[in-house]
């Protein structure tokens, strides 16, 4: 229990960390961002002008301490600011909109690739210099390979020739959402070709760590009085080496979220998934800096709450953690 | 190499010499041989690439027969829509992409040496503070952040993306390198190189960064990939300066201009081609760099197969032992709220060891 609530402790510090970047950044980037968005927007009244001006801290209504405890309790209240693109719209109404959609198929595309990725990392370690050890730097090939660029290849195969799959999007254009079966299957065929691009990127690099680890673990004298001890092959690989191996590789998990999640948002962009990375480039493009603030939070907090998750999980399966966090 | 022959004092003849020189190349790894090979033709192209260049890559040809033409002798990798030369853009963009990373690379990796050394030598508050900021940017995503940082500057040039990157790169380096350091810190050269009153600042030039040179350039070699990639991946997202030829800015343009629906594959396949064999180059290097670290890693070797089983060869070098650290209060502190403090023996977390 102690060891959950100090990282709960860190994870709250890191959110701070996060929340002041966000605050600092308009304020100190040159050029005014009020007179942009007014230039792109004639059709904002007055009263948006002083709330952008308000938002971005350019007015320099009040001393910056007075700023940054307004901005902070605005954030508390899930109060992110009038989105200027859909004007009047609320930013935080956009982004309930969005999160669901890359949670679902991020969050399970990252699961799937991880859970192949160690299981192979398993093998190839156990039998290193066998033929799955072999193909490991053709695999290096295939990371390497910037997302975006299989993907659209990939598309262009699969979906555009061969038609095995849709050309993009969440759902069919006729669908409307909702808890039908019509509806699910079709966001769940829509999902197929990313979730397995975001896997075949990622696979390669858990089976990588696990299998080096795995290597370092069979060196350890509990595997070889395993082995002496005549226990079958199986018992020995899984309960004694695996067991052991999986943990820092978990941790590398953890570490390893926020690069998944970037992953993910050049993945909506290729596929125009309607989630919260493809709402971060139209942010950007579109010069709307509340809704640009807003996503940047909303996802360091998603990857910091998945870092908790993961740290329950470790504390579960690592007896002595357990042992030690009673 | 040269260390060696001061070592022995006398010349050796040129012939030993040549055959030490190539006994070392032949000692690495196979794959860091080819990543080395590899990363060395790019290298090449980048620096005579632009002048070997046929056509100028910003070039238009206003004539309209020359758009979107596959490869052919006059334009080896063919046109773009624009009636631009592939290959031409291609020699430049190697260039342009390379040198921005190899920028990065050598920024973040001196923050991360800086960071790291000090958090690792000065230990204590020093440690703690350092460790928790580097923790806490390596946790924050980097590529929301980076889009966020890009899309408030108005100019979205070469340097801001330098900058920004490097501001982003360094927190993996540091960790690794602070590890290390806390290793290095107590064993018993740098502790004889301090008895003698050395200066701190000597201590770690001479005495602690020699012995992280593979570290460190690992962490460079990682750091390079890493810019490489996010650099290429912005330039895709259309938030770098358009006009310019990187890799990343030509695979916008072959996007934004539809290159693989018109069919037009020479536009779009070489320069992520390109990206993904410097990718692989990089990554192969830093796995031969890990093998030179720790042998063990090398496929096939340490196992041998008796009665049809293979077995795994046991730690042929006893483990050095754990150099004990001894936080501050108040780092001890801040150090039980990392995740590194669960696996850590107990005596740790007791406290200062007399």
């Amino acid at each position: 229990m102690r060891f959950i609530i100090r990282r709960l402790v860190f994870y709250a510090v890191a959110a701070w960390v996060a929340l002041t970047i966000n605050f600092f950044i308009p304020r100190l980037m040159p050029g005014s961002a009020v007179e942009d968005i007014m230039s792109k927007f004639p059709n904002l009244n007055p009263a948006a002008y002083k709330a952008l001006e308000a938002m971005l801290g350019v007015g320099h209504p009040g001393s910056l301490w007075h700023q940054y405890v307004n901005y902070l309790n605005d954030v508390l209240h899930f109060n992110f600011g009038t989105d200027v693109t859909e004007y009047p719209a609320k930013v935080s109404s956009l982004l309930a909109q969005t999160v669901p959609w890359t949670v679902t198929l991020v969050g399970t595309a990252t699961i799937i690739a991880f859970v192949i990725g160690t299981g192979l990392g398993i093998l190839a370690g156990w039998r290193s210099g066998g033929w799955l050890d072999r193909v490991l730097p053709g695999l290096t090939f295939l990371q390497a390979i910037p997302y975006f660029f299989l993907a659209l290849i990939l598309i262009e195969v699969l979906a555009l020739h061969a038609k095995i799959f849709p050309l993009g999007q969440g759902y069919a254009g006729g669908d409307i959402p909702g808890w039908n079966w019509q509806f699910i299957s079709s966001a769940f065929y829509h999902s197929l070709l990313p979730a397995f691009t975001l896997i075949i990127t990622n696979v390669a690099g858990w089976m990588l760590t696990m299998r080096n680890v795995m290597i370092t673990t069979n060196g350890e004298d509990y595997v070889l009085a395993a082995q002496a001890k005549g226990l079958p092959h199986k018992r020995v690989v899984l309960t004694y080496a695996a067991r052991n191996a999986i943990l820092p590789q978990l941790s590398g998990f953890a570490n390893a979220l926020g690069f998944v999640v970037s992953g993910a948002i050049v993945m909506e962009i290729v596929f125009s998934y309607p989630g919260v990375g493809l709402l971060l480039l139209n942010a950007v493009t579109s010069n709307d800096y509340p809704l640009m603030q807003a996503i940047f939070l909303v996802i360091s907090f998603a990857v910091l709450f998945a870092n908790l998750i993961v740290d329950l999980v470790y504390v579960f399966i690592d007896p002595r953690a357990r042992a030690r966090s009673a | 190499m040269t260390a060696l022959m001061v070592d022995t004092g006398t010349k050796p003849p040129p012939e030993r010499e040549k055959r030490e020189r190539f006994g070392a190349w032949r000692r690495l790894p196979p794959k860091a041989k080819v990543g080395a090979l590899l990363l060395g033709f790019f290298i090449l192209i980048a620096i005579i690439g632009p002048s070997l260049a046929p056509y100028d890559p910003s070039y238009q040809n206003p004539n309209p027969s020359l758009s979107l033409n596959s490869p052919s002798a006059a334009h080896l990798l063919g046109t773009t829509q624009n009636g631009q030369d592939v290959l031409s853009q291609l020699l430049t963009g190697v260039r342009m992409t390379l040198e921005l990373a190899v920028i990065v690379g050598l920024v973040a990796t001196a923050i991360a040496v800086v960071v790291g050394i000090s958090a690792g030598f000065l230990g204590g508050l020093w440690d703690e503070v350092l460790s928790l900021l580097s923790n806490v940017f390596l946790v924050l995503p980097a590529l929301p952040l980076l889009v966020v940082l890009l899309g408030y500057l108005p100019q979205k040039g070469e340097t801001a993306t330098i900058l920004v990157l490097a501001f982003l790169g360094w927190p993996w380096g540091a960790r690794i390198i602070r590890a290390q350091t806390l290793a290095l810190r107590n064993r018993d050269f740098v502790a004889a190189s301090r008895e003698t009153g050395e200066a701190s600042w000597h201590v770690i030039v001479y005495e602690i960064m020699p012995n992280e040179i593979s570290l460190i350039a690992a962490s460079f070699v990682g750091t390079v990939l890493y810019a490489i990639g996010a650099s290429v991946a912005l330039a895709f997202l259309g938030l770098a300066d358009l006009n310019s030829w990187s890799l990343g800015t030509m695979l916008y343009w072959a996007q934004s201009d539809q290159a693989l629906t018109l069919g037009a594959w020479w536009w779009f396949v070489p320069p992520g081609l390109v990206v993904a064999l410097i990718g692989t180059a990089l990554v192969l290097l830093n796995f031969g760099i890990d093998e030179l670290g720790n042998p063990r890693l090398r496929s096939g070797s340490g196992t041998i197969k008796v009665g049809g089983k293979w077995w795994g060869q046991t730690d042929p070098t006893p483990v050095l032992s754990q150099a004990q650290r001894r936080p501050s209060r108040a780092g001890s502190f801040l150090h039980s709220f990392s995740r590194e403090s669960l696996t850590e023996g107990p005596t740790e977390v007791a406290g200062p060891v007399p």
